[in-house]
């Protein structure tokens, strides 16, 4: 019976979790942490078993309603949804934990919209329907609009303003692919499309072809794909850690969007409609990673930084989908580490700025933080697991990209830019080190104020702000899963190879949804 | 018919990007309700159009695709919400940062 429902659960358990924040609304705070860490706990497990039940190559197909298949709206639970949705959690439990340093006090229902996130982003691995596929992104997008502006702040309206206005228009287009789609292949559940593409009658190719390719530019927007990764460092840079660190996987969702249909509805059986975002996604994904890492090394602040850097690990993941399997498996490894580095980045960039209160996270001369050691040595960690350096993954993901890119006709443009990315990274990150710790002023003692402004107002050391120990335990729990990731590369990349194999044989997920009839 | 259909549909899409480019947030959040007009007419036409037919399966008797409704509906649905929520943030923005430019700056 738990199998059978398993497919739903990611989905049902954070929309029940965030319903029953919402209707209680007088809860205390820590209470409502505790139901929300609570809650993103239940999920993890709940995706250990999904990882469990997919990992033997079954792929699980859960019929709401139990409508047969191409008319009801199916979920559809394979290796790389169940990868997706436990990378997800893990990230959110670190962001839950992180957020109870107070973040949640600065606005109304933190947890509430935490939570429905999870259930939008959940869904969204999880439909095998492309409508429904559109109405997880709004539900994603709509908790999202409510947490980048949690808090409030000119600069963080400013940024949200151009955020929602690009994804309503992002939304629109969906929807025009969808019909293109809808009317040219006439259905919506994506294993059937996959199986319509097949045979699309000639007259209809053209049609079929325009909303495949918008889907592109939408599923591009949605990963920050040149050009369409504008919106991002803005957004991102200004909103609070904990959020910006659940973000890191909201671009994950576009690509995952992208993989799927690049594989699915347009992969190796669909006929003429094979192969459609081919041409399209290599050049656009080194490019990408290429804007990313100028950004990076033109960013003022560590918050900048981390921002660019997740359009570069974007770049970097679509480089490998792009590769055909042995791409697909180095990118899908190299998920998890790109999301975790870039969110402990987020984090730890909060941490500093909050004890260099004149200078913030900003690149100047600043005072001496409190345990300038124990965030040094934390920077360094993050510094290596973002920049891809051995011994962490991120070095053994970007190893297997270039692995897998070995004889590829483009292998020297691959190769060429990922390696001077890397550089460039390194460089970015041993600058932003270098100006926040070691390029420290010292405070004059205040020059005999008129008013009596004690000298021990301005001790060589700043207290160490309240919430210390929920920051530490969520950057830990960070670094932690970075590690493990690491110390699991054999298991982890077993598993990557084995999706990437479940992914270049659509026929089997067709067979699965639609009962193998065709 | 088909015409007239296309017709509105291309007029609401074009009058609706050139508004979502303006500088101003009253004349994008326009445009993007009237994308949203547009792309719900096109949702509307993407089961072709039939004139005169019941929009379920009767007995035997030809049809209109009644999938396309449904998505038109739930596209309305979200589309309202999120244009309400856009108008909230928009005065939102003119009050914290004091004018109603897309990039809160002054001219």
């Amino acid at each position: 019976m738990m199998t059978t429902h398993l497919p739903i659960l990611p989905v049902l358990a954070p929309f029940l979790a965030g319903a029953l924040l919402l209707a209680l609304p007088d809860l205390p705070m820590p209470v409502r942490r505790r139901i929300a860490t609570f809650a993103v706990a239940a999920q993890i497990a709940i995706a250990v078993a999904l990882l469990v039940a997919t990992g033997g190559g079954d792929i699980l197909v859960y019929r709401l309603g139990d409508w047969p298949a191409p008319w009801g709206i199916v979920l559809v639970a394979d290796r790389l949804a169940a990868w997706l949705v436990l990378t997800a959690t893990l990230l959110a439990l670190c962001a839950v934990i992180h957020a109870g340093d107070g973040t949640d006090r600065r606005g109304r229902h933190f947890h509430v919209l935490f939570q429905m996130q999870l259930f939008g982003i959940a869904g969204a691995f999880l439909t095998g329907d492309l409508f429904n596929l559109f109405v997880f992104f709004e539900i994603l997008l709509i908790a999202s609009y409510g947490l980048l502006l949690h808090g409030g702040g000119a600069e963080r309206t400013r940024a949200g303003l151009h955020y929602v206005v690009l994804n309503l228009i992002g939304s629109t287009a969906f929807l025009f692919a969808a019909g293109l789609i809808y009317a040219s292949l006439g259905s919506l559940n994506m294993a059937d499309i996959a199986a319509r593409a097949a045979q699309v009658p000639p007259e209809n190719l053209g049609l079929a072809r325009t909303g495949g390719l918008l889907l592109l530019a939408v599923f591009a927007l949605k990963a920050a794909l040149l050009p369409l990764f504008l919106w991002l460092p803005a957004a991102y840079a200004h909103t609070s850690a904990p959020v910006a660190a659940l973000f890191a996987i909201m671009t994950k969702v576009g690509a995952y969007a992208l993989l799927r249909a690049d594989t699915l509805l347009f992969g190796s059986t669909s006929g003429a409609l094979a192969g459609l975002f081919a041409p399209w996604l290599l050049p656009l994904a080194l490019a990408t990673l290429a804007a990313g890492m100028f950004g990076a090394l033109a960013a003022e602040s560590l918050r900048r930084l981390a921002a660019w850097l997740v359009v570069a690990s974007v770049g970097t993941l679509l480089t490998g989908f792009a590769l055909g399997p042995a791409g697909v498996a180095a990118g899908l490894y190299y998920l998890p580490h790109g999301t975790f580095a870039a969110a402990l980045l987020f984090l730890l960039a909060e941490g500093i700025a909050r004890r260099r209160p004149a200078g913030a996270d900003f690149f100047a001369p600043e005072r001496d933080m409190p345990r300038h050691a124990l965030w040094g040595g934390l920077f360094f960690a993050a510094a290596v697991a973002a920049a891809g350096l051995p011994p962490l993954s991120g070095f053994l993901g970007k190893f297997m990209l270039l692995r897998a890119a070995q004889g590829h006709p483009a292998q020297a443009w691959i190769w060429g830019v990922v390696l001077v990315a890397a550089l460039a990274g390194v460089i970015a990150l041993a600058r932003a080190g270098s100006r926040l710790f070691f390029s420290t002023r010292t405070v004059e003692p205040a020059p005999a104020a008129p008013q009596s402004a004690p000298v021990d107002m301005l001790p060589d050391e700043l207290p160490d702000p309240p919430g210390a120990p929920r920051e530490l335990t969520a950057i830990l729990g960070l670094l932690g899963l970075i590690l493990a990731l690491t110390a699991a590369a054999g298991p982890a990349a077993d598993f990557a190879r084995a999706t990437a194999a479940q992914l270049a044989d659509p026929a089997a997920y067709r067979a699965a949804v639609l009962g193998g009839s065709r | 018919m088909e015409l007239l259909i296309a017709l509105a549909i291309g007029t609401l899409t074009g009058c609706g990007v050139w508004l979502a480019l303006r500088a101003h947030t009253f004349p994008v959040v326009l445009g993007l309700t009237l994308l949203s007009y547009a792309v719900n007419l096109f949702l509307f036409a993407t089961g072709r159009l039939v004139v005169g037919r019941p929009p379920v399966i009767a007995a035997g008797a030809a049809y209109t695709d009644p999938l396309p409704q449904a998505l038109v509906l739930t596209a309305i649905v979200i589309g309202f919400a999120m244009t309400a929520f856009v108008i909230m943030l928009a005065l939102r923005a003119r009050a914290e940062l004091g004018n109603d430019h897309v990039d809160g700056k002054n001219e």
